[in-house]
């Protein structure tokens, strides 16, 4: 009873995450903040919902692979999301216009705020 | 039970969202930071049908997805910087 109540709550944690991310990803400014979003609030989620599905169906096997797969995650997607923000800074991707520090202006050729307000 | 059918409306709107960004995105990195989470909420649907369906073999699939999640956007990554969108 006590293992199903805290499924839910972590499940609800889970999805509620995965939701703000979807939100974040509709509404915010520029492709810098986006991937913020969703590279955080959507890994922690998804290891949330992991969690959940683990205590729903306890066993080894699905403990092993549980926890090799949120370890996995975790480690994996502030990577990717790094070198995804990476690549889009020096392809040139325009900042919004609510950002005050650059600190790479003008160091990157092609990049950032074509203005070179910095 | 009730619970993991309305977890997975909210991940099937969460998808809706992602393909909004993939058609409207200003730039290429855009569509790559969506598909990204796209995969993330993949990942989550998997996970919950596997308790929704009661068959744990499913559970093997969410391993796998994360690797190819992480080279999927790797390779996006690359893209992006490549094209100069």
């Amino acid at each position: 009873m006590i293992r199903a109540l805290a499924a839910s709550v972590l499940l609800v944690a889970g999805t509620g995450l995965i939701a703000v991310s979807a939100l974040g990803l509709i509404r915010l400014p520029d492709v810098y903040n986006r991937m913020n979003a969703v590279a955080k609030a959507g890994s922690l989620g998804v290891v949330c919902v992991l969690f959940a599905v683990l205590l729903l169906m306890p066993g080894v096997r699905t403990a092993v692979v549980v926890l090799v797969a949120a370890g996995l995650q975790l480690v994996s997607a502030p990577v990717g999301g790094y070198a995804l923000a990476r690549a889009a800074y020096r392809a040139g991707s325009p900042l919004a216009d609510a950002t005050r520090y650059d600190e790479l202006g003008g160091r990157v050729p092609g990049a950032g705020r074509q203005d070179g307000a910095g | 039970m009730f619970l993991l059918d309305l977890v997975l409306v909210v991940l099937a709107l969460s998808l809706m969202a992602v393909v909004g960004r993939v058609i409207v995105g200003p730039t290429d990195a855009d569509r790559a930071a969506a598909l990204d989470y796209g995969f993330f909420v993949f990942l989550a649907a998997v996970a919950v049908l596997a308790v929704r369906l009661d068959s744990p073999d499913l559970i093997d699939l969410v391993l796998t997805g994360t690797l190819v999640s992480f080279l999927a956007t790797v390779a996006l990554a690359r893209l992006v910087h490549r094209r100069r969108s």
